[in-house]
């Protein structure tokens, strides 16, 4: 059996003494929450801490709360599936219930948190393998190596943010609330992810990501996420699509974002095609013509369990399916 | 006895849906495997494995390694220089390579040390130097002319390039058969190599006593191969040597060969006076791997308009990997069973079996016999499309008839195809169904044979295939010794299950004692699909020799001839006045009184006119041949070119059904893994390296993406089987590739000619090309 390397298991129960601890290791020590992540990571040698400072027992980062006014208020301990279950999260925020639900396994939702899910180590093909077959390869540029394997001339790691909940976090527009040492910051969900495979978030390396915060749905919201996958369980997204929109009395587009999971190394908002969606009644026309606005953002690379030509043409096909979820109530 | 409610009140064992006695220490966690095992100053074992496909070993140093604390021992090719191998004829590996590395994963060398970490830690202090040579990665590089550029995988070996094998066989006049054929059917078809995923990872756990005798646990399908095997390479008498195959977690064929951890295990157990295990990773076994073979197939068929096969030309290129395994039979087993299906005219069969610089392919649930089965039903498919015929009713026509000879010369003793085919296609209205259904849904049908055990040994020799033997005690208790292996097929219950029905006691009154080469008569193992078959005759045969004695005495005590004896419910009685009766204890008191120790000896040998007389003729035969049909039915996605498998309707005959839910069992279990060769798995590599070493890269079909599964048991009498049986393990297996194969040509009115049939295919053949995908979906299949 593959073996977890020795480390020391550093429990905490409050978030300062989490970034205490951190802080204090610097580069040494991670946090872990559900461990569904990280130790499979660290299996494959893919990071060697001397110090695993458990989050797990930090009480008030389990907490979920939802009220019209202020919105949805998720403690980063959440595990996937509580959220995937919450009656408040399936009526206001259907998108991101789909989305926790469609996480691996019931085994993987239970003990992965929500917060471990916004963290998530991006992935590539040529990365997530063990110590001897990155060893046989000649190793890449993310890890001990000097070379992109996926884009040969690339200075940078193009691997993949492959989070199911990410996208969706950003087309809710979710703020993040992150917890150092020296105090508390609040990000954007889109200033949260950073579009660079060696570091997933611009989470500094003492930092906790204590809570995530989703402003209440707006009128007439409608959100949908799709995944593309090879399985109806474990696999992590080939692809995702998220569109979170808004509509007026008469059906008119008041708001509109769609996002991008699973293509690079950050979720990608389409612009364009939330500016077509805006003001429109989504119009099959529409649909089809903000579908080729995704078609066209989404940059797929010979990274992932499916190839890049398969990706880009599913980009088209999952992303008129998700338009089409939020268009179908109102047409 | 607490919820191990087995108890079968009515005496009669044979036929009846029992629980498994070993069912309730499985589910429970309770049954201990080999890895479960440890002893005091156990070692722990760990494989340095090759980084490179193919290259010359320059050196090799582990001094740094030998003086990390807590390291006991290394060792490499040289301390274990004895050639082998599976069969006879490919004595091709030695524990650790020598002089060359042939595949990405091959070991190297191996370390013992105190903790396993620690080991792990040594492997990567090793250092070897390699000079790198050109790898051979697919079957077109190994069939290259090596004259000016490179050197062979096995420089030894006496065949050109990189070939391993090549086989020519041809029965009937083939040209004729062509010549008289109204339409001919050609096509070439790609199976892709894949592996058995068995959830239990390999385990081996040695010990040598203070006398010297070393005691191997394995989880192995073939402990006596096994034996052989180690006496070889540790040279030492057999009789030194004691091999014990604990409960194994699947094997599906990746166990029937003795493979590296198992003799370095043995060897450092010597070496070092102290118990040692290895486990391997879930990475290590795709290396180990003796999977299935990737095969290219052409397949010529010559068919009257009625579509009555006049000739039929089978060639196959296996991709055999970096050494032989079983491959040699693996070859001749891509030609060997598609006569024994149907009738044909004539027969022409090349097979070439070629050496890459991958992990050995081996024998995987269908032995060699899957690939060809799958391009075979998927032409026949097409045949009887272009013919106009019902493709059920059309198998059944020219299906080959019970107790007859096949074309290639074997013996066709019962047989159940037409029952098969017919309860597929009426389970499933198949004959309203197929060609009629909306655009996107489709349904299949496909039938095939499979062996019940090879009709020879893997080395030749005139001995029995399988031996038993049976004791009662004094108590009523009785024990069945064996040598075969419990895969998780059911031996051990279809063993207690014989000789409880033989000697009319409860099942849960019969111990099995199996595989352990020290205490139980040799059985060939678990593969071919000939444990039920060979080594339930033989436990039939010990379990008669014990009954008879048994009679003898009771009838004395009883006053009546010894034919009048019944035996049933744990009672032996007067067949003509039931009343009269004794106790099964008492009998066997009376009967070990009489005559001595109660002990009943068994043996099997199969026929010897089971096959025809010319080279080659000795892969394919066997005593049986169990009989399958499948119906699957299919949605498929024309956007995305997913599949999603609705219903799988599998029949089987496996002669009478000892314990019909454990052949309801393989069969449901032969659906599932069928459709994961047929829809996702793949041996898929990336330049040298294998690309997906792990379970959730490379895929098997998850609960959710499994259909309902209807398991038929079609019984047929087959005489020469324990109680009428055949086999149930592999045969059932084989038609559901090309079943969900024609169901999606039916869905898409396209054929797909290659597995696994991944959603990117299926947006090729509806673009109807077979290159990179076009970006954007044809108009037709999009308004479809
Ligand atoms: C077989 C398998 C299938 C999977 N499938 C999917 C899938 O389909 N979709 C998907 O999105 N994910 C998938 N995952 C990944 C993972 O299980 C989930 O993303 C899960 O939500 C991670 O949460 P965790 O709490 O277990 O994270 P952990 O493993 O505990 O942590 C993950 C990372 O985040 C950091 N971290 C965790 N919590 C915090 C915090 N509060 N503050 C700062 N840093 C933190 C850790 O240091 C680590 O780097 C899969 C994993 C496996 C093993
Ligand atoms: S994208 Fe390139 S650098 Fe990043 S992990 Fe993959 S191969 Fe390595």
């Amino acid at each position: 059996m593959l073996r977890l390397p020795a480390f020391e298991f550093r429990p905490v129960r409050s978030v300062e003494d989490a970034a205490a601890l951190l802080s204090e290791y610097g580069s040494d020590a991670l946090p872990v929450a559900g461990g569904t992540d990280l130790y499979a990571n660290m299996k494959l040698g893919l990071f060697t801490p001397r110090v695993v400072v458990g989050l797990r027992s930090i009480a008030e980062l389990r907490r979920m709360h939802f009220d019209p006014a202020h919105g949805l208020r998720l403690g980063a301990l959440c595990s996937l599936d509580s959220i995937a279950r919450d009656p408040a999260v399936l009526l206001h925020y259907p998108a991101l219930a789909t989305a926790a639900a469609m996480v691996g396994t019931p085994e993987i939702r239970s003990m992965g948190t929500i917060g471990g899910n916004l963290c998530l180590e991006t992935r590539c093909t040529y990365y997530n393998q063990s110590a001897d077959w990155r060893k046989a390869l000649g190793y890449c540029l993310k890890r001990d190596g000097d070379l992109c394997r996926v884009a040969l001339h690339s200075p940078t790691c193009k691997a993949i943010n492959a989070s199911d909940t990410a996208p969706v976090m950003q087309a809710y527009d979710a703020r993040i609330s992150l917890v150092g040492p020296h105090g508390a910051r609040v990000v954007a969900a889109r200033d949260f992810f950073s579009n660079d495979g060696a570091h997933a978030t611009v989470r500094q390396s003492d930092e906790i990501l204590a809570e995530i915060a989703l402003p209440p749905p707006p009128r007439g919201a409608r959100s949908s996420y799709r995944k593309l996958r090879l399985r109806n369980a474990f696999d992590f997204p080939l692809l995702g699509v998220a569109v979170a929109v808004a509509t007026n009395e008469a059906g008119a587009c008041t708001q509109a974002r769609v996002l991008l999971g699973a293509v690079g190394s950050a979720p990608i908002e389409v612009e364009g095609a939330g500016a077509l969606l805006l003001g429109s009644h989504f119009a099959a026309a529409t649909l089809a013509d903000a579908a080729e606005e995704v078609f066209r953002a989404g940059k797929p690379l010979e990274n992932a369990n499916a190839s890049l030509l398969y990706r880009k043409r599913m980009l088209r096909v999952l992303a008129q399916r998700a338009l089409e979820d939020v268009a179908a109530p109102l047409r | 006895m607490g919820n191990n409610g087995a108890r079968s009140t009515e005496g009669r064992v044979v036929g009846a849906a029992l629980p498994r006695i070993d069912g309730y220490a499985k589910v429970t966690g309770a049954a201990l495997f080999a890895d479960d095992m440890a002893f005091p100053r156990m070692l722990f074992g760990r494989l340095l494995r090759s980084p490179h496909a193919h290259a010359r070993i320059l050196s090799i140093d582990y001094e740094k390694a030998l003086r990390l604390p807590g390291v006991v021992a290394i060792a490499t090719g040289r301390d274990l220089p004895v050639r082998y191998g599976i069969l006879p004829s490919t004595q091709d590996e030695t524990v650790f390579a020598i002089e060359k590395v042939r595949y990405v994963g091959e070991p190297v060398a191996g370390i013992v040390a105190e903790d396993e970490r620690t080991a792990q830690r040594a492997a990567a202090l090793i250092e070897v130097r390699y000079e790198a040579l050109p790898s051979v990665m697919s079957i077109d590089d190994a069939l290259r002319d090596l004259t000016e550029n490179g050197e062979k995988i096995h420089p030894e070996s006496r065949k050109s390039n990189n070939v391993h094998k090549d086989v020519h066989l041809t029965f009937g006049d083939i040209e004729a058969g062509f010549a008289d054929a109204d339409r001919v059917f050609d096509d070439e078809y790609f199976f892709e190599g894949n592996t058995h995923a068995a959830l239990e990872e390999h385990s081996a756990v040695a010990i040598c006593g203070a006398d010297g005798k070393l005691t191997l646990w394995s989880s192995t399908q073939t402990p006596h191969y096994l034996h052989r095997v180690a006496a070889a390479v540790l040279e030492m008498p057999a009789s030194r040597i004691r091999i014990i195959a604990p409960p194994i977690g699947g094997g599906f064929g990746g166990k029937t060969e003795p493979v590296a951890h198992e003799l370095a295990a043995a060897y450092f157990a010597r070496a070092t006076g102290r118990p040692v295990k290895f486990t391997l990773t879930r990475e290590e076994i795709f290396y180990t791997h003796r999977g299935r073979h990737p095969v290219r197939i052409h397949l010529q068929t010559g068919v009257k308009n009625d579509g009555t096969i006049t000739a039929c030309r089978l060639q196959t290129w296996l991709d055999g990997g970096a050494f032989g395994s079983y491959g040699v039979a693996t070859t001749y087993y891509t030609g060997a069973l598609l006569p024994v299906t149907y009738k044909m005219g004539a027969y022409a069969f090349d097979g070439c079996r070629v050496y890459t610089n991958k992990p050995p392919c081996g024998p995987k649930r269908g032995h060699g016999t899957t690939q060809p089965r799958y391009a075979f039903e998927s032409q026949l498919d097409d045949i009887a499309n272009a013919l106009g015929l019902d493709a059920g009713a059309y198998r059944a026509a020219i299906a080959v008839v019970p107790y007859s000879r096949t074309i290639n010369h074997l013996r066709v003793t019962s047989c159940g195809i037409r029952e098969a085919l017919s309860a597929v296609a009426e389970r499933t209205d198949y004959g309203a169904k197929h060609g009629k259904l909306a655009p996107g849904r489709g349904i299949g049908l496909a039938a095939s044979a499979y062996l019940c055990g090879a009709g020879l040994p893997i080395y030749w020799n005139p001995m029995p295939h399988s031996g038993a033997v049976v004791k009662v005690d004094r108590g009523g208790g009785v024990t069945v010794f064996c040598g075969t292996s419990d895969c998780g097929q059911g031996s051990q219950n279809m063993l207690a299950a014989i000789v409880a029905e033989t000697l009319g006691v409860d099942i849960l009154d019969v111990s099995v004692c199996a595989g352990d080469t020290d205490l139980t008569p040799v059985d060939l193992g678990s593969y071919s699909s000939r444990v039920t078959f060979m080594a339930g005759n033989a436990a039939r045969s010990a379990a008669l020799e014990v009954r008879e004695r048994i009679a003898a005495a009771a009838a004395a005590e009883l006053g009546i001839a010894p034919e009048r004896c019944a035996f049933a419910s744990g009672r032996i009685f007067d067949r003509d006045e039931p009343d009269r009766a004794l106790a099964f204890v008492d009998a066997a008191r009376a009967a070990e009184a009489r005559c001595g120790t109660l002990v009943g000896v068994g043996s099997y040998t199969p026929p010897a006119d089971l096959h025809g007389d010319f080279k080659g003729s000795g892969v394919g035969p066997s005593p049986a041949y169990s009989y399958s049909a499948c119906v699957a039915e299919v949605e498929v996605d024309f956007e995305t070119g997913e599949v999603r498998v609705d219903r799988i309707v599998l029949a089987h005959d496996c002669g009478r059904a000892l314990n019909p839910s454990i052949v309801e069992g393989q069969i449901e279990g032969s659906a599932y893994m069928g459709m994961g060769e047929a829809l996702m798995e793949e041996s898929a590599f990336r330049d040298d390296l294998h690309r997906i070493p792990n379970l959730l890269d490379y895929k098997t079909p998850t609960m959710l993406d499994t259909p309902s599964i209807e398991a038929i048991v079609i019984e047929t009498e087959e005489l020469e089987g324990p109680y009428g049986a055949k086999e149930a393990g592999e045969g059932p297996l084989n038609p559901v590739i090309p079943a969900i194969a024609n169901a999606v040509a039916d869905a898409i009115g396209a054929r797909i000619f290659a597995t696994p049939i991944v959603p990117e295919r299926v947006l090729q053949a509806l673009d109807g090309t077979t290159g990179p995908l076009r970006l954007r979906a044809p108009v037709a299949a999009r308004t479809a």
